[in-house]
């Protein structure tokens, strides 16, 4: 008991002499960095390899828990204590451009040889430039793709997803003929706001109309997508069933209640662990379909990016640290140890992932992301859209009925952010 | 005013003294009280926002849009009914849970009665974040206790935190285990004031038990027990934690409390505007359960 209390005491003054270095070492420049979930772990280890190729900057980083982030940087700003640098992620950034809280970095980006614009994929890149000015820096990815039973698509006669929605839906027909009853061709969370998003993408909606300030899911495109997608329920391939109502994902997928499921990369790992052994042959991933064939068939460009505060009094170091951290080898290296996929393209072709034919549906579709609108209530405007397609596929409301309901609480929504925009721009002056 | 001019100097000198002594309980109370409600109240007519913390001069003044918005929106009335549901249930329970723990610990029979009153007070005293981690595991639907316990006498078990029915349930559970040792200390505080002859008396008169608490004990305690209803529902308006660190308003917003919705809507979609509207309409509907209380204290002839 006691050895454990003096070790307390001993972590207590090392931590206390962590939070204090500069008054240690003079000319030492110490940043702030903040990093989330297991990102944040794995960057204290990579911030020891920058010391040593930086004497001069001393990195603390920061853990914050994903569930309690959002808060966290927002009240940092209000109280003046946001870090230095912080992983952020990419869907916040409209917000913290809003709120003047993170810095622009298109001069550094452009003198710098360690971030190289071309080597990055488009749709993520994109995700970082609010009114044409790039404000983060891309880390890691996500987006979705289609994960299935190859040997149950084979058992239907097909060696691999067709890659327009036609095919893709004639496909589900033969997986619902050769599946047991009872059984769905393809799990669609009937809770989740991605899958009606993507098909409204993929068929050419850009969600909102007259610079992002009014909904835009009555229009044809949007209705498109909307249309293949609850017809998918209608047609029996998939049942109107939530997360939350799928007890256990990966014990059904295993006994092949489903046979696909669109998904983020996370679940590589996953299904490798928990699916049992003598299914770890029966399972492929496939770049999403799309109306027109696959190069039509976008999904979401999600991920982290790395940015900098304007607060920053030291944001020359902090750069320098944002640099390392986008260094391909770097960007590797965190792969391996998270497994969270690179944002550039000279990263995969170096890392493992090169070698892993499941990864390489995400490699396809990482060039064919689109970001969801950037600004600071896209996130309302997504869980209105969630509640809207989930009355819709439960019968609830018509296709009709619950996209001008939509149309009507999104307007609602932005109805400031209308005001803004026309007062910034009197009429004429957008022209 | 003629009233005080007609005291004597040493009084008015008196008074100026009580005045000095009061100002800084005052000018405490000013600052971190009064102010920030009187600034809430004005942002309750604005829509201050999130564009508004970067550039304040974005924010409008909207009348009552905020209100209107608040009353019309199918979600706060949501809320507003999980949190009656809340109220009605876990107040009466939670007062006769600790009515019944202050009878056993005040009881004479009852030995070691310190050490009783610290393990009922143990857990007003514990953080409800630990806590709600052990009510988490006890609330499982497939390893918890509390199932295990259900099965034992044939109950098939119960999703407690993932089904919209039985969310509320739970977490009312957990509110009133967690805050019955305060209330008990207060009722143990009013048992102790009764005076012993009263009891004596009655037993003279051949009272049973039931008779000596409904005709001695209750109406002795009769303004403990208003006292400790009132708290207990003002309390009980003001939902927020439970819910926030078991469940987050889910499932299906079966859990989400006027506060909870007040706090998402202040600091997750920083719409403070807003969020401070619904302070203020949860402010008056807490006024008026106070008042019907009081009035019903009244006309009770004591």
């Amino acid at each position: 008991m006691r050895a454990a209390g003096l070790a307390f005491i001993a972590a207590l003054a090392f931590a206390a002499a962590g939070c204090a270095p500069a008054a240690r070492d003079r000319g030492v420049t110490t940043i702030r960095f903040w990093g989330m979930g297991r990102e944040g772990e794995v960057v204290a280890e990579l911030a020891r390899d920058f010391e040593r190729g930086n004497p001069d900057v001393r990195v603390i980083v920061q853990q914050i828990p994903w569930s309690a982030a959002h808060e966290k940087f927002l009240t940092s700003h209000v109280g003046g204590s946001s870090p230095d640098v912080s992983q952020l992620g990419n869907t916040w950034i409209a917000e913290f451009t809003a709120l003047r809280a993170i810095a622009p970095l298109d001069e550094r980006v452009a003198a710098s040889h360690d971030v190289d614009r071309a080597d990055y994929f488009d749709g993520i890149w994109d995700t970082n430039v609010v009114d044409g000015v790039a404000w983060g820096v891309p880390w890691y990815v996500d987006t979705r793709v289609l994960f299935y039973r190859s040997d149950l698509l084979a058992a239907a006669g097909y060696d691999s997803v067709p890659g327009t929605w036609g095919g893709f839906r004639e496909a589900l027909a033969a997986l619902k003929r050769t599946m047991p009853a009872g059984s769905d061709a393809i799990f669609l969370p009937a809770n989740e706001w991605t899958q009606p998003a993507v098909f409204g993408q993929q068929a050419g909606s850009l969600l909102l109309s007259d610079r992002d300030t009014k909904g835009a899911y009555s229009a044809p495109e949007f209705r498109r997508g909307f249309d293949f997608y609850l017809s998918l329920f209608r047609d029996g391939y998939a049942s109107p069933m939530g997360n939350q109502e799928m007890s256990n994902l990966y014990q059904e997928f295993a006994r092949g209640s489903f046979a696909m499921y669109i998904t983020g990369p996370w679940n590589l790992g996953e299904f490798r662990s928990r699916l049992p052994d003598s299914l770890q042959d029966s399972w492929a991933t496939a770049p999403l379909p799309g109306p027109d064939g696959p190069e039509s068939g976008t999904s979401t460009a999600g991920g982290s990016s790395l940015v900098m505060f304007r607060s920053s009094k030291h944001p020359e170091a902090a750069w320098r640290f944002i640099e390392y951290l986008s260094r391909p080898d770097v960007q590797s290296r965190f792969f391996d140890l998270t497994g969270s996929l690179p944002a550039r393209r000279s990263a995969w072709a170096d890392s493992a992932l090169a070698a892993d034919p499941r990864a390489r549906a995400f490699r396809v579709q990482l060039e064919r992301v689109r970001p969801m609108p950037k600004i600071p209530e896209a996130e309302q405007i997504s869980i209105r859209l969630q509640e809207r397609a989930e009355a819709a596929i439960r019968g609830a409301q018509t296709a009709e009925q619950a996209l001008a309901q939509l149309d009507r609480e999104v307007d609602q929504v932005l109805e400031k952010r209308r005001w803004l925009v026309t007062r910034q721009a009197p009429a004429g002056a957008g022209k | 005013m003629s009233a005080v001019s007609r005291v004597p100097e040493g009084a008015r000198r008196e008074a100026r003294a009580a005045w000095m002594f009061l100002a800084p309980a005052l000018s405490l109370i000013g600052v971190f009280f009064a102010l920030p409600v009187l600034a809430g109240l004005v942002l309750s007519f604005s829509d201050f926002d999130i564009y508004a913390i970067a550039d304040p001069s974005t924010a409008r003044a909207v009348g009552f849009a905020n209100y209107q918005s608040v009353l019309s929106n199918p979600l706060f009335w949501k809320a507003l009914g999980n949190t009656f549901y809340f109220v009605l249930v876990a107040g009466p329970l939670s007062v006769a849970v600790s009515l019944a723990a202050a009878l056993l610990v005040h009881a004479r029979a009852t030995r070691l009665r310190g050490l009783f009153r610290t393990i009922y007070f143990v857990p007003v005293v514990t953080t409800l974040v630990a806590v709600a981690i052990v009510f988490r595991y006890l609330e499982h639907p497939k390893y918890g206790l509390v199932n295990y316990a259900l099965g034992l006498v044939g109950v098939p078990p119960v999703d407690w935190l993932g089904d919209p029915r039985f969310a509320m349930p739970a977490i009312v559970l957990l509110a009133v285990w967690k805050n019955f040792g305060y209330n008990m200390l207060i009722f143990v505080a009013g048992l102790s004031n009764i005076p012993e002859e009263q009891y004596e008396a009655a037993r003279l008169d051949g009272a049973s038990w039931w008779e000596q608490f409904r005709n001695v004990t209750l109406p002795n305690l009769m303004p403990t027990f208003l006292f400790v209803i009132l708290i207990t529902m003002l309390g009980n308006f003001q939902i927020f934690a439970e819910p926030y660190v078991m469940t987050q308003g889910g499932p299906l917003r079966a859990t989400t409390t006027v506060v909870l919705l007040m706090y998402e809507e202040g600091f997750r979609w920083w719409r403070m505007g807003l969020a401070a509207a619904i302070a203020f309409v949860l402010f008056v509907i807490m006024l008026g359960g106070t008042l019907i209380q009081l009035r019903l204290t009244k006309e009770r002839p004591s």
